[in-house]
C-alpha cells in the first residue's frame, strides 16, 4: 500500500519536531551540567566540578532514593506476584474490581493520596519521621504497575490447567507457587521490576510532603537545587539521574522489543 | 473450584495494604472535607464550589488540560501514523528510544527542562533576543506549563496511538484506495472511526494526568494559579486542612471519572469493531 506524499511529509515533519522537542532540552541539560560557566557558553570550557559538588551536597539523597527503590520493589513483588496470580486465577467481575481499586493511586493525583496518609498515619511520629512513609507511599504508587505487568507474563502460558494438573499429582501449593507460576511469570516480573524502581526513583508529588529534612530522596533534591542553586549544579544533578535512569530505561525498551504481547512501554512517571 | 479458592489468601496482603493505607485514609480525608474550616460557616466542599478563588483555579486546570489533551492528539496523530506505517528505516530504534526515554521523567524535571528552554537564561529567549531584540520568556506562567505538559504527554499518546494504528486492517485501506478513495477521504472515513477508541482512551489519559500534574507546575512558580498548588498552598501556607481536603477529592473524583467513562467507552468501541 503506497502512502500519500503528504501524508509522509506531514509526519516525518511533526516526528522530527516532536524529537527536537523532547531530546533538545536533556541535550541543554546535559550540556549546562558540565560547562564551567554556562552563560559565557561551551567556550568557558568543560568541567566536572559542577558533578563533583553535586556528589558532596547530595550523595545522601541519591542512596536513600536506591535503598527506597529496593524496598519498595521488595514489598511490591512479595505481594504483587501473588495478587497477580489471583487475578489470573479468578478473572470475574470480582477481579476486574480489584484491580480496578488497585490502580486507584495511579488515577488519582499523588497529592491526595499524599493528604490522605498524612491525615490518618502522620500521627504516629515513628512512621512520620522515617523512610518507611515514603516507601508506603511509593508502594501504592507503583503496585498496579507490578500487577499488571505480571498478568501479562502470566496470560501466554496455560498456567491455570499446568497448575491443576500439579495439583492433582499432589503437589503443594507452595511447590506450584514457586516452581511454575513464578519460573511462568519470569519475564512479566522482570518487566514489573524495572518499571516499579523507574518509577521509584523519579517519584516526586507523594514524596514531596511524605518526606522530613531527614528523609530527603533524590526528586526532592532536585527541586530543592532548582530552587536554590545556580543552573549548571541544577543541570548536573539533573544529569546524574538521567544516567541512572539509562540503564532502566534500555532494559524496559529491551524487554519490550522482544515481546509480542505489547506494544508500548506501559509506564509514566508522575508529573 | 475449592482447590482454586485456596489461593485466595495470598492476595490479602495486597488488599489489607490498599485498605490500610489507601482506601481508608481517603474515605478519612474526604471525612475532612465536610469539616467547617475555622472562621467560615459552610463546609469545606459548599466553599469549594462558591468561592471563586477555588473554581477559578479548578477553571484554569480544565482549561489548560483540556487545551494541552487536545494538542498532543493533534501533533500525537500524524508521529504515530507515521512510525506506525514506517517499521524500517535507518536510526528508527534510536528514534524510538529518545521518543519514550521522557516518559520516565519527573514532572520537577520537566518543569526544569522547560526553563531551560524557554525560561530567562533560556534557548528561546537568547534566540528571540538575537533575531528581533525582544525577550522571549515563557517557563513561568501558563504558556510554560502549556509545553511542560506537552512534553510528558506526547510520549505517552505516541506509543498508545502507534499500538491503534499498527491494528488498522490495511484491506480496508487497500480496498477504498482501489475504489479511488483520496488519501484525504480514506483518513477521514476509515482511519478516523478506527482510530476513535483510541483517541478517547489516549485523550482521557492525557487529561488525568494534566490535571493532577503538580511537580512540573512546583518547578515552573507556585504562583501559577491551578488545582494541585491551590491544594499544596492550602496545606502547607494557610494550613486550611478541610479546604485541602475537600479540593483534593473532587480533583480525585474528577480525574478517575473521566479516566473511568472514557476506558468503558474505549473497551465498547474495540467490541463493536
Amino acid at each position: 500500500m503506497r502512502h500519500s506524499r503528504f501524508d509522509t511529509r506531514l509526519g516525518l515533519t511533526a516526528t522530527l519536531a516532536v524529537a527536537a522537542l523532547l531530546i533538545g532540552p536533556v541535550l541543554l541539560s546535559v550540556t549546562a551540567g558540565v560547562t564551567r560557566n554556562y552563560f559565557v557558553g561551551l567556550s568557558s570550557g568543560l568541567t566536572l566540578d559542577w558533578i563533583v559538588q553535586v556528589w558532596d551536597l547530595y550523595a545522601d539523597t541519591i542512596w536513600r532514593s536506591y535503598g527506597v527503590a529496593l524496598a519498595t520493589l521488595a514489598i511490591t513483588t512479595i505481594i504483587g506476584v501473588p495478587a497477580a496470580w489471583v487475578l489470573t486465577l479468578f478473572p470475574g467481575r470480582l477481579s476486574r474490581l480489584l484491580e480496578e481499586l488497585l490502580t486507584l493511586p495511579v488515577a488519582v493525583p499523588g497529592l491526595a493520596t499524599a493528604l490522605a496518609l498524612i491525615v490518618s498515619w502522620g500521627s504516629v511520629g515513628w512512621l512520620r519521621s522515617s523512610v518507611a512513609f515514603i516507601v508506603i507511599g511509593h508502594v501504592l504508587f507503583t503496585l498496579p504497575f507490578m500487577v499488571r505487568a505480571v498478568r501479562a507474563g502470566m496470560q501466554g502460558a496455560d498456567l491455570v490447567v499446568l497448575d491443576e494438573a500439579a495439583a492433582t499429582l499432589g503437589a503443594s501449593r507452595r511447590r506450584r507457587f514457586f516452581d511454575i507460576i513464578v519460573p511462568a511469570a519470569r519475564s512479566g516480573i522482570v518487566t514489573g521490576a524495572l518499571t516499579v524502581v523507574t518509577l521509584s526513583i523519579g517519584e516526586f508529588n507523594l514524596t514531596w510532603l511524605l518526606h522530613t529534612p531527614l528523609t530527603k530522596t533524590l526528586p526532592v533534591g532536585l527541586a530543592d537545587s532548582y530552587a536554590s542553586m545556580r543552573l549548571e549544579v541544577a543541570s548536573a544533578y539533573t544529569l546524574v539521574f538521567l544516567l541512572m535512569l539509562l540503564p532502566l530505561m534500555v532494559g524496559l525498551q529491551w524487554i519490550a522489543a522482544r515481546s509480542t504481547r505489547h506494544g508500548g512501554l506501559g509506564l509514566g512517571a508522575s508529573t | 473450584m475449592g482447590r482454586r479458592r485456596a489461593w485466595l489468601v495470598i492476595a490479602a496482603p495486597a488488599v489489607v495494604l490498599f485498605l490500610a493505607f489507601w482506601l481508608l485514609p481517603m474515605a478519612k480525608l474526604a471525612g475532612i472535607g465536610a469539616a467547617t474550616p475555622q472562621g467560615m460557616d459552610a463546609s469545606a466542599y459548599w466553599l469549594v464550589v462558591t468561592q471563586p478563588r477555588y473554581w477559578q483555579s479548578l477553571i484554569n486546570t480544565v482549561a489548560l488540560s483540556l487545551g494541552a489533551t487536545l494538542a498532543t492528539l493533534v501533533i500525537a496523530l500524524p508521529v504515530s501514523r507515521f512510525l506506525a506505517r514506517h517499521p524500517d528505516f535507518p536510526g528508527r530504534r534510536v528514534l524510538m528510544s529518545l521518543l519514550l526515554f521522557p516518559l520516565a521523567f519527573p514532572g520537577v524535571v520537566v518543569g526544569f527542562l522547560v526553563i531551560l528552554a524557554t525560561g530567562r537564561q533560556g534557548v528561546l529567549n537568547t534566540l528571540s533576543k538575537a533575531l528581533s531584540g525582544d525577550p522571549m520568556v515563557l517557563a513561568y506562567g501558563m504558556a510554560g506549563l502549556f509545553i511542560g505538559y506537552l512534553y510528558f504527554l506526547l510520549p505517552r499518546t505516541i506509543g498508545v496511538l502507534m499500538t491503534a494504528v499498527e491494528g488498522i486492517d490495511k484491506h480496508w485501506l487497500e480496498a477504498a484506495q482501489t475504489l479511488g478513495a483520496s488519501p484525504w477521504r480514506r483518513f477521514v472515513d476509515i482511519e478516523l472511526p478506527a482510530l476513535t477508541g483510541a483517541l478517547t482512551a489516549a485523550g482521557a489519559m492525557c487529561f488525568a494526568t494534566a490535571m493532577g500534574a503538580f511537580g512540573t507546575v512546583f518547578t515552573l512558580g507556585t504562583r501559577i494559579d491551578v488545582l494541585p498548588i491551590t491544594i499544596y498552598d492550602e496545606f502547607t501556607n494557610y494550613a486550611n486542612l478541610p479546604v485541602a481536603a475537600a479540593l483534593s477529592v473532587v480533583l480525585g473524583l474528577a480525574t478517575w471519572a473521566v479516566l473511568y467513562v472514557a476506558n468503558s467507552l474505549a473497551a465498547r468501541t474495540a467490541r463493536g469493531n
